[in-house]
């Protein structure tokens, strides 16, 4: 596939023979101003566009675009895989590249929930098939010949009793005068030729010699840059600030207050604007800003701790659960630990944005451009199709960057300086302002019967919950005791089924720091106590912990998946010299079990020596990209399981940066083999189900060698 | 603020900078070549890696007024063709996520390959961690690096 190489350096431009919408994507090359680019391109360089995502040129060249943001997870890939394949050409004959924000064409465009795939591959299946159709049906008018008797292959349109041919480039400007055909019958999995297949990557060659645009990497002629000092405290006011010596420091223009919307509050910090980023990250060096940090609490991580602990205690008891649970034959309680995280993207946060009358045009790392077009047309007073949203490539996302706070500072700081504008977070800034994980608990209690099954199984979390930042300051009083399906995330559906008395209610803890979703949400925490406290009941049971599970999950798709598990991982025949741990969680449409496997090295300390995964995520795209994510998602629970943690110390974080934040490095990194199970079922997530299950087969491994249990993260694994 | 004179992948630039000014920023935001990436400021996630002279450096963490008229070579410098060995290498075993780490571990590969062509799995660790990657392509590197190693002359590096 050829990619629109340099696509980052250049400006597309095109009228879109269906809309008349004059769509531009892209940037401009430093030195030269928009205007010679957009003129430097032809404006029809696409060609004919024949379905919102689909155009094709004269000579057969084809344009598909990806409307969903690239971080990693393979999109930029995994979409134009999927309409290839109905549309029947090469991937080598398409160009693939990034569509700006704009729902009304592609529907939503939001990458979270692990939802690319699984949320709309029908539909996008659906487009290829109908574009095809149209392009079968002008060749069969040309040659006045039945439907039937056609077909389409690598770009072609295909007579099969004459074996004569007109190429897709010969067809689509009369197919695309035509209504596009509703419920195509779609090709059966056997058939594909393109979907299922490990084809690389294609951002993969531009992601080798410096060529992949960032949010970082754009620039904008004109543009300055900002550094902005925000509220350490997260919610503390600007009383006052110094900026004698900043300004003058040459190439700072303006120092100015400014604030950003995190849920709903709005957060302030003091932005300098300079010509250069030196200029603006020198002129925050010696800047000095007062805080008003009065009305709210400055908790550190030990009183954030008491009050979950505390909370834990509060829900009133479920008269069934409870009677079922005095009744069990051996009862067991635990509570598990888990702190806060921070995303801590290699990319830090950044984004540029230009304000000017009545339009917003925004560039960067964004994970949600629909709900940031939103955000910006709602806080800004601006109509939404005034306001632009171009998405680089993202350095990582894993859910900070679907969130509107950054591009809302910039847009407000790019209007008070009536000029474009770059943000640029530095790490710090990054990693100690959040929005953070919450910290997460959970009270565990359950009881089996002389058989060894489950009776009763309770579990209560005492977390922030993610919703509760919505409320108006300030911030909210804990919810009263209740049902929370995040108590729930991560956990296995089929256990509901065969544990016939089960609770699960939540507290809410109250706490000023901003938090909110982070790579597989809820299921990061609330798997780790689900699996480890199953395994201790297996335990309790006297039971292999395999056939533990095995009996608790009565559900074809989960037994065929422990049988797999254990079939690749010789489970039955382990030795005594390792501790293997299993655990297997549900999350996002995707069922993920892992097997981790611990030795004690000969200087008496604990290895990590191989983690065998198992994904279920049913209809799939690209096996490779499913391997990749599955294994950056164990590394990624690596980390949160024995690297890092923030912690806070008077309303602060403590964490600022990666000599603290310890990161998983290569000689952390285990062996790793994943698996796919193969099945008939409904497309499944891929980027999150592999994570939860990591932290909790790890310590149940740690459990199988030592007898020790660990139930608050992150542990040292050297202290074992 | 005094004139430097910089040697980047063959290519003579001028530049006028704060002597305290990080290469890193100086490569970046002067010379325009922006594949070297920013990551932590303080030498700890390799993001920045560039070579000095052939060796590697974190850039974020060295002043323009260090370099001297030592050559530098950033990731455009390696080859703008993806035809050098590690690069091929990192294709076949599809080893970047979000890719914003990547420069940085081809970097730090090269030089490691440079010096000793057929490492072992300890001087991979070495060699490699200082580099972060928060997607976790860390198994793929390890895998790659072989590979290109494989590619490699037995004796002597290229
Ligand atoms: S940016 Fe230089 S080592 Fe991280
Ligand atoms: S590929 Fe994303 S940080 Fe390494």
């Amino acid at each position: 596939m050829k990619i629109m190489k340099e696509i980052s350096r250049r400006n597309f431009i095109r009228q879109t023979s269906l809309s008349g919408i004059a769509l531009t994507l892209g940037a401009s090359v430093s030195g030269k101003t928009a205007v010679e680019i957009i003129n430097a391109q032809t404006p029809d360089k696409m060609g004919t566009e024949l379905m919102s995502w689909i155009s094709i040129d004269k000579s057969g060249k084809v344009t598909i675009v990806s409307h969903r943001s690239e971080m990693g997870q393979g999109t930029y890939q995994a979409i134009p895989q999927m309409i290839a394949e109905e549309l029947e050409v090469n991937l080598d004959q398409v160009t693939i590249f990034f569509a700006p924000a704009n729902p009304k064409k592609y529907g939503p465009q939001p990458q979270e929930g692990s939802f690319s795939v699984r949320g709309w591959y029908k539909q996008l299946l659906q487009v290829g098939a109908s574009a095809r159709e149209m392009l079968i049906d002008v060749a069969t008018k040309r040659w006045n010949v039945a439907t039937s008797e056609c077909y389409a292959k690598n770009g072609d349109v295909i007579h099969r009793p004459s074996g004569k041919k007109l190429g897709y480039g010969l067809l689509v400007e009369e197919a695309a005068t035509l209504t596009p055909p509703q419920n195509v019958e779609l090709k059966s999995r056997k058939a594909y030729k393109i979907i299922g297949k490990p084809l690389r990557r294609q951002d993969i060659p531009l992601k080798i010699n410096g060529t992949a645009q960032f949010g970082l990497d754009k620039k904008l002629p004109g543009m300055l840059y900002a550094v902005v000092e925000r509220s350490p405290r997260f919610r503390g006011k600007v009383k006052r600030f110094d900026d004698s010596k900043t300004k003058a420091i040459p190439g700072v223009k303006q120092v100015l207050t400014v604030k950003r919307a995190v849920f709903g509050s709005l957060f302030e910090g003091v932005a300098v604007v300079a010509d250069s980023l030196w200029a603006a990250l020198q002129g925050r060096k010696v800047l000095v800003v007062e805080w008003d940090d009065s009305g709210f609490d400055h908790p550190g991580s030990e009183q954030l701790a008491s009050q979950m602990r505390e909370n834990l205690k509060k829900p009133g008891p479920s008269p069934q659960f409870e009677a079922a649970f005095e009744n069990a034959t051996k009862k067991l309680e635990a509570v598990y630990e888990t702190p806060y995280q921070s995303h801590s993207c290699m990319e830090p946060l950044n984004c540029i944005a230009h304000v000017q009358d009545n339009r917003i045009e925004i560039w960067g790392p964004i994970q949600e451009a629909n709900w940031i077009q939103a955000d910006l047309s709602e806080r800004m007073g601006i109509p939404k199709e005034n306001v632009t949203v171009n998405m680089t490539f993202l350095g990582g996302g894993f859910g900070r960057k679907a969130f509107p706070d950054y591009p809302h500072e910039a847009a407000l700081i790019s209007k008070a300086i009536n000029a474009p504008v770059q943000v640029v977070w530095t790490r710090e800034d990054d990693m100690r302002l959040g929005p953070f994980r919450p910290g997460a608990f959970y009270a565990c209690r359950g009881g089996i019967d002389n058989k060894g099954q489950i009776q009763a199984l309770q579990t209560i979390t005492a977390t922030q919950w993610l919703g509760e930042g919505w409320s108006p300051e300030p911030y909210p009083d804990p919810k009263p005791a209740g049902y929370n399906s995040g108590s729930l995330e991560g956990m296995p559906s089929p256990y509901f089924k065969a544990i016939p008395h089960y609770s699960f209610g939540g507290v809410g803890t109250r706490s000023p720091i901003p938090v909110m979703w982070w790579r597989a949400p809820m299921a990061n925490t609330a798997g780790f106590a689900g699996e480890s406290f199953v395994d201790e009941l297996a335990h309790l049971a006297g039971q292999d912990p395999m056939d533990f599970r095995r009996s608790h999950l009565p559900d074809k798709r989960f037994q065929a998946l422990l049988d797999q598990l254990e079939a690749i991982s010789n489970w039955k025949s382990r030795g005594k010299n390792a501790g293997w741990g299993v655990a297997i969680t549900e999350c996002f449409g995707g069922i993920c079990g892992h097997i981790v496997q611990v030795v004690r090295k000969t200087d008496g300390k604990l290895n990590i020596n191989k983690v065998i995964a198992l994904i279920d995520c049913g209809w799939y795209v690209n096996p490779d990209i499913i391997r990749a994510q599955v294994e950056g998602s164990i590394i990624m629970g690596l980390g949160a399981a024995i690297k890092h943690a923030t912690t806070f110390n008077d309303g602060k974080a403590v964490h600022q940066n990666f000599n603290t934040y310890e990161m998983p490095r290569m000689t952390d990194t285990p062996e790793i083999e994943v698996h796919i199970m193969e099945n008939d079922e409904p497309a499944g997530g891929v980027g999150e189900p592999g994570l939860p299950p990591f932290a909790p087969a790890l310590c149940n491994a740690i459990f199988d060698l030592t007898g020790k249990r660990i139930r608050t993260l992150p542990f040292k694994l050297e202290e074992v | 603020m005094p004139l430097y004179q910089l040697s980047i992948n063959g290519k003579k630039y001028r530049v006028n900078a704060d002597a305290q000014m990080p290469l890193l920023w100086v490569i970046r935001e002067l010379v325009g070549l922006t594949g070297t990436k920013y990551g932590c400021g303080i030498a700890q996630c390799g993001a920045c890696t560039v070579h000095l002279k052939g060796a590697p450096v974190r850039s974020c963490s060295f002043p323009v007024s260090a370099v001297l008229n030592q050559p530098i070579t950033t990731i455009e410098g390696i080859s703008n063709d993806n035809s050098h060995p590690v690069q091929k290498a990192w294709i076949d075993e599809q080893v970047p996520q979000c890719g914003y780490c990547q420069s940085g571990q081809i970097m730090s590969a090269v030089a490691l390959l440079r010096d000793n062509p057929h490492p072992s799995d300890a001087d991979i660790n070495a060699a490699m961690q200082g580099n972060i990657c928060r997607c976790g392509t860390y198994p793929r590197i390890r895998k790659a690096i072989k590979r290109a190693a494989a590619t490699l002359p037995k004796t002597n590096g290229q």
